[in-house]
């Protein structure tokens, strides 16, 4: 540890209202109060971002040796023996003139103002601040709310300017969209002339003003702070885990806060965190299950049926069919009890290992589960090394966005970026590699290789390994070395490094992936942080909701003993991935296709496939929140799930965390959490299998009783570690087999006619496909608020391509594959390399997937002008 | 055209290069945004968006803040004035000396209001607080040039100049630090005490030669 972090640790005493008092060295007055249970009133200091001294509210009178004068306490660090009142007449009597000051020009509309019963300023003046006020002139006027972005409003009359929402956009989140503007008197919060805050993380702006400045459209007018009841849990929408407060009046949610767990999200949120409750909102939520009707030529309509005749009706599908011919897909969306229900109905009860989790998107779960794994805190810890080779975190995974920018920005943190295009992240890493589509393996080999050369020589400066400059030449292999070095160096001063793992574009084969995972394990002593796709996905896959997996990291063979108990049978062979499913299914090899919070059509990576699993397949049943498309186009039947916030459970986040999901609302109609479907059905085809299993309790509890990883998930430690949750363990660091890279490359030509790796034929482009924050995936289609916020496609080559081919910006183009062709607009953009093309993977009318075969190494896309 | 090119247009090329050269004065980009504003306001009288926009790129800053900061300081204007913008002392030492009575004046024999611009886009008048002249009380600037002691008859031959280009007040001059250019001669880089013979440059005067 540094030496400005010893002292940070470092004790002092000082005098607060005459009681002695311990605090850390360097701490802030008003956090070292705070922390010994003395409050400071206050608007703009903010434990999460640095102090400004804009309001002065926090003004306490100060000793520290010259006597008593009033200063502000988020201004003033702590020293020895200093004297310290929060209540002397002085003070009493600045912090009651600071609120008279900021009442001036304070509208005092409480009664039709949102915060009102919340609101910081509303509970500080009735506790400090003067009775009434002497001013009687004018006050100044605004018109009165103005949208800031698609989703925030503004009411400068109530702004109090603590610069608060201003500073959280410029430090936190890095999008100074807002500032003030004009001065004195006139100054204001607003953004530039039709800029508008277009952030992913607005919505924290709003759980921040002290005051009722800005409102979110989803809760605005909607309810009372009074009215409200909350509870714990945590956010579904990525696989953050970011700690949540669900907010709900009269059995209907209406908002979602962020809560402050110091190991994972600090009280921030992404939007689609935040407002993605309103998807739960819809009136388009399955109520109960729904038959398919053929309607002639019309199409087919759908038709409610009661729970016993539909479970009655897919057991009896499942009973008829040989275990082999019935296969899961999805369940990375379900809570871990469900996921372990569905794991045990799928391989205990039906006997069937084709079950996946993982859409084709992810990485295998033995590269995965065989890693050491890192914390968020790890990966942030000052002095560290951050290697990105995965997805665009601010795209796909908000909140570890934000910590890992202001890990880069504040703590010294080194980010090397390994994607093929930029991320939101580019403008902070030290060094970007950008390994051409198909070829991150190789270019990750060449900077492990680089790394153990140096080290070697003892000497992290030194020259680089042959296989570097073998392979890439020229700037590549200078980008290469440099970043080697860099490695070296955190390796040699034991700083750590961590890799951030995921798979930045689908388009390219999960074994590329897999392979580079592989190099750096071996090579490179990392610790590793999947950023896989889907909310609840590491708890799937520790879950055993993978092909050849039991619960707890398991194979099939290694069966405990406890499970076999319980388990009535299990499946001899291990059996097929999303991709086998789905292929196996157009061969008309499945019988009963289930598909669990799943759509391939919309997120399997190739979406002919997919289209021809779904009409392939005997009968397709779905269990949703929502028809989606896949369902639309051949479920037979559909089954309302239970949402998130719906029903109680626990999510086991990127780190391995596991925390609570707490059921805050009933859900709609007759739809029923998952586990409890799983165990229906499980009872149905083999009575007493489920038996006893009647509550999440209960199937939380045989989990940790058949599963090792899941030992420590007893209802003490969840209860105990309510807000930060209970941290899984790791594998143990063992030898990775190193699959050769010519070996993973030749069983990806195995198993489809691929291109060569690297080898785009002339005039092609290799497609980029990279997940967006806001896209047409069919919850966000059911949110009012983000469902604008998807944009149209665009297809983003590099600015030399464009000119080289005499391409336009903002031309209509096609762009063309084997496999299909989708419309988008051409963009030049600096941050795709030449010879790559960039696609947002789920634009609406756009899926990226119409354009990717299944097994391919990577996608050779052209352009068509129209 | 495209939106690159759309925003290299806002600066002519002559200030282009001037706008590379002023943030090459400063160790980082962001240092330069007050002058590459006067810049912008010397070339179209005001700051457009477009040009906010422009700066913000060339230093590195978002547009929003690129107006936060230009919106705090008086003397940057957001909407178009007029060749010549009159500024109107009215503070005390004025006031006593008849300052409102010219800025009355003013808006009378221009036909527009305070802040108003002249319909021929000539003049703009406004009204501004102490300019640091009050000897010369009632004072006023025309585009930043000072005019002191000034009798109606005064301004009303002022502007008949103005009208018919007899003066050398400038197009939109600013005083600002743009084109300044002090001459090697008189640039900070003051030996070491022990080695100083002479006063420093920035105390000589002009006219005085340096000992040899």
């Amino acid at each position: 540890m540094n030496p400005a972090g010893q002292q940070r640790e470092a004790a002092v005493e000082i005098t607060v209202d005459g009681a002695a008092v311990t605090a850390r060295s360097g701490e802030l007055l008003i956090a070292a109060c705070e922390r010994n249970g003395v409050h400071i009133p206050r608007f703009c200091y903010h434990p999460r971002m640095s102090p400004v001294g804009m309001c002065r509210m926090c003004l306490v009178e100060v000793d520290s040796g010259r006597g008593f004068a009033l200063q502000p306490s988020c201004m003033v660090t702590v020293v020895d023996q200093m004297k310290v009142s929060t209540n002397s007449e002085a003070a009493k009597k600045a912090q009651d003139g600071v609120l008279e000051f900021l009442l001036i020009n304070h509208p005092l509309d409480c009664p039709v103002c949102d915060k009102g019963g919340e609101c910081p300023l509303q509970d500080q003046t009735m506790a400090y601040g003067p009775g009434e006020t002497r001013f009687v002139e004018e006050k100044r006027h605004f018109p009165k709310p103005i949208p800031i972005s698609e989703t925030v409003f503004l009411d400068r009359e109530r702004c109090i300017l603590c610069d608060r929402c201003t500073r959280f956009a410029d430090e936190v989140a890095g999008d100074a969209l807002i500032h003030f503007m004009g001065r004195g008197n006139h100054t204001e919060v607003n953004t530039f002339t039709d800029e508008p805050f277009v952030s992913y993380f607005s919505g924290n702006t709003v759980q921040i003003c002290p005051v009722g400045a800005l409102t979110a459209a989803p809760y605005r007018f909607k309810a009372r702070p009074w009215d409200l009841s909350e509870c714990l849990s945590t956010a579904w929408v990525d696989s953050v885990g970011s700690r949540v407060a669900l907010q709900a009046s009269r059995n209907r949610m209406l908002r979602v806060l962020g809560a402050d767990a110091d190991a994972v999200n600090w009280g921030w949120l992404s939007d689609k965190e935040r407002f993605g409750f309103e998807a739960l909102n819809s009136e388009e939520r399955l109520s109960s299950p729904r038959l398919r009707h053929s309607a002639g030529d019309a199409g087919h309509r759908w038709g409610d049926i009661g729970w016993g005749e539909a479970l009655n009706t897919v057991a009896a599908a499942l009973k008829q069919a040989p275990p082999e011919r019935v296969a899961v897909l999805g369940g990375a969306r379900l809570t871990n009890e469900s996921q372990y229900m569905w794991a045990k109905l799928a391989k205990g009860v039906i006997g069937t290992d084709n079950i996946d989790a993982q859409l084709g998107d992810g990485l295998d779960p033995a590269v995965v589960l065989g890693l050491q794994r890192a914390t968020i805190d790890e990966a942030c810890r000052p002095g560290g090394v951050v290697v990105l080779l995965g997805p665009d975190p601010k795209e796909e995974l908000g909140v570890l966005y934000l910590r890992l920018r202001h890990a880069v920005v504040n703590d010294g943190v080194t980010l090397i970026e390994v994607t093929p295009s930029s991320t939101g992240l580019s403008h902070l890493a030290r060094h970007c590699l950008r390994p051409a589509p198909g070829r991150t393996a190789q270019l990750v080999e060449a900077l492990a290789a680089a790394v153990c050369h140096g080290a070697s020589e003892g000497d992290p400066s030194g020259s680089v390994a042959e296989s570097a400059s073998e392979s890439f030449s020229g700037p590549a292999a200078e980008e290469v070395r440099e970043a080697a070095r860099c490695l070296n160096e955190a390796l040699a001063d034991g700083a750590g490094v961590t890799v951030i793992l995921g798979r930045a574009s689908p388009a390219e084969a999960s074994s590329v992936v897999e392979a580079a995972a592989r190099s750096l394990a071996a090579k490179v002593s990392a610790r590793f942080l999947p950023a896989l796709r889907r909310g609840n996905v590491l708890g799937a896959l520790e879950s055993g909701l993978s092909p050849g997996l039991l619960p707890g990291r398991v194979g099939l063979a290694e069966a405990p003993e406890e499970l076999s108990g319980l388990w009535p049978r299990l499946p001899a062979e291990p059996g097929l991935d999303a991709a086998g499913t789905l292929r196996a299914a157009a061969a008309g090899g499945i019988d009963v296709l289930l598909l669990v919070g799943a759509d391939p059509l919309n997120d399997f990576v190739d979406r002919d496939l997919a289209y021809r699993g779904l009409k392939g397949a005997g009968s397709v049943v779905s269990v949703d929140l929502f028809v989606n498309d896949s369902a639309e186009l051949a479920a037979a039947m559909v089954l309302p799930a239970a949402g998130p916030s719906e029903c109680d459970g626990t999510f086991t986040n990127i780190e391995g965390r596991v925390s609570l999901m707490s059921r805050k609302v009933t859900p709609p109609g007759t739809a029923r959490p998952d586990w409890m479907i799983a165990a229906d059905l499980a009872e149905r085809l083999e009575p007493g299998s489920a038996s006893g299993l009647d509550s999440p309790e209960a199937v939380r509890a045989e989990l940790a009783s058949v599963s090792d990883v899941h030992k420590p998930l007893t209802e003490q430690a969840l209860g105990e570690n309510r807000l930060e949750g209970v941290l899984l363990a790791s594998a143990e660091p063992s030898p990775m087999p190193t699959a050769t890279l010519e070996a993973s490359a030749a069983s990806d030509t195995d198993t489809a006619a691929a291109p060569v790796a690297g080898r785009i034929p002339e005039g092609a482009y290799a497609l980029v496909a990279a997940r967006t924050m806001y896209d047409d995936g069919v919850m966000l289609r059911h949110c009012p608020s983000s469902r604008k916020l998807a944009e149209p496609a665009r297809a983003r080559v590099n600015p030399d391509d464009l000119a080289r081919e005499g391409l336009s910006d903002g031309a209509a183009v096609r762009v063309v594959s084997d496999c299909g062709h989708v419309e988008a607009t051409l963009a030049g953009d600096s941050g795709v390399p030449p010879g790559s093309l960039k696609l947002d993977w789920l634009s609406p009318g756009a899926p990226a997937n119409t354009l990717i075969a299944a097994g391919s190494l990577v996608t050779a896309v052209r352009i068509q002008t129209r | 055209m495209s939106p690159a090119a759309a925003a290299a247009a806002v600066f002519t090329a002559d200030n282009e290069a001037r706008a590379a050269e002023i943030i090459s004065w400063f160790p980082r980009p962001r240092s330069a945004m007050i002058p590459l504003l006067h810049l912008a306001q010397e070339q179209d009288g005001h700051l457009s968006d477009a040009a906010m926009r422009r700066v913000g790129e060339l230093v590195g800053a978002t547009t929003a803040e690129v107006r936060g900061t230009a919106s705090f300081y008086e003397m940057f204007r957001f909407e178009p004035v007029g060749r010549y913008l009159v500024n109107v002392c009215t503070n005390i030492s004025c006031l006593l000396w008849g300052g409102e009575e010219l800025l009355e004046h003013a808006c009378e024999v221009l036909g527009t209001e305070v802040g108003g611009t002249t319909s021929d886009g000539m003049f703009t008048v406004d009204e501004a607080e102490c300019v640091a002249a009050c000897t010369e009380a009632p004072c006023l600037q025309v585009n930043y040039r000072y005019r002191g002691r000034v009798s109606h008859a005064d301004f009303d031959q002022l502007v008949k100049d103005l009208r018919a280009g007899r003066t050398d007040i400038p197009r939109h001059g600013v005083l600002s630090q743009v084109r300044q250019r002090a001459d090697d001669q008189r640039r900070a880089g003051a030996p070491p005490p022990e080695q100083a013979r002479e006063a420093p440059v920035w105390i000589r005067r002009p006219d005085e030669q340096p000992a040899n």
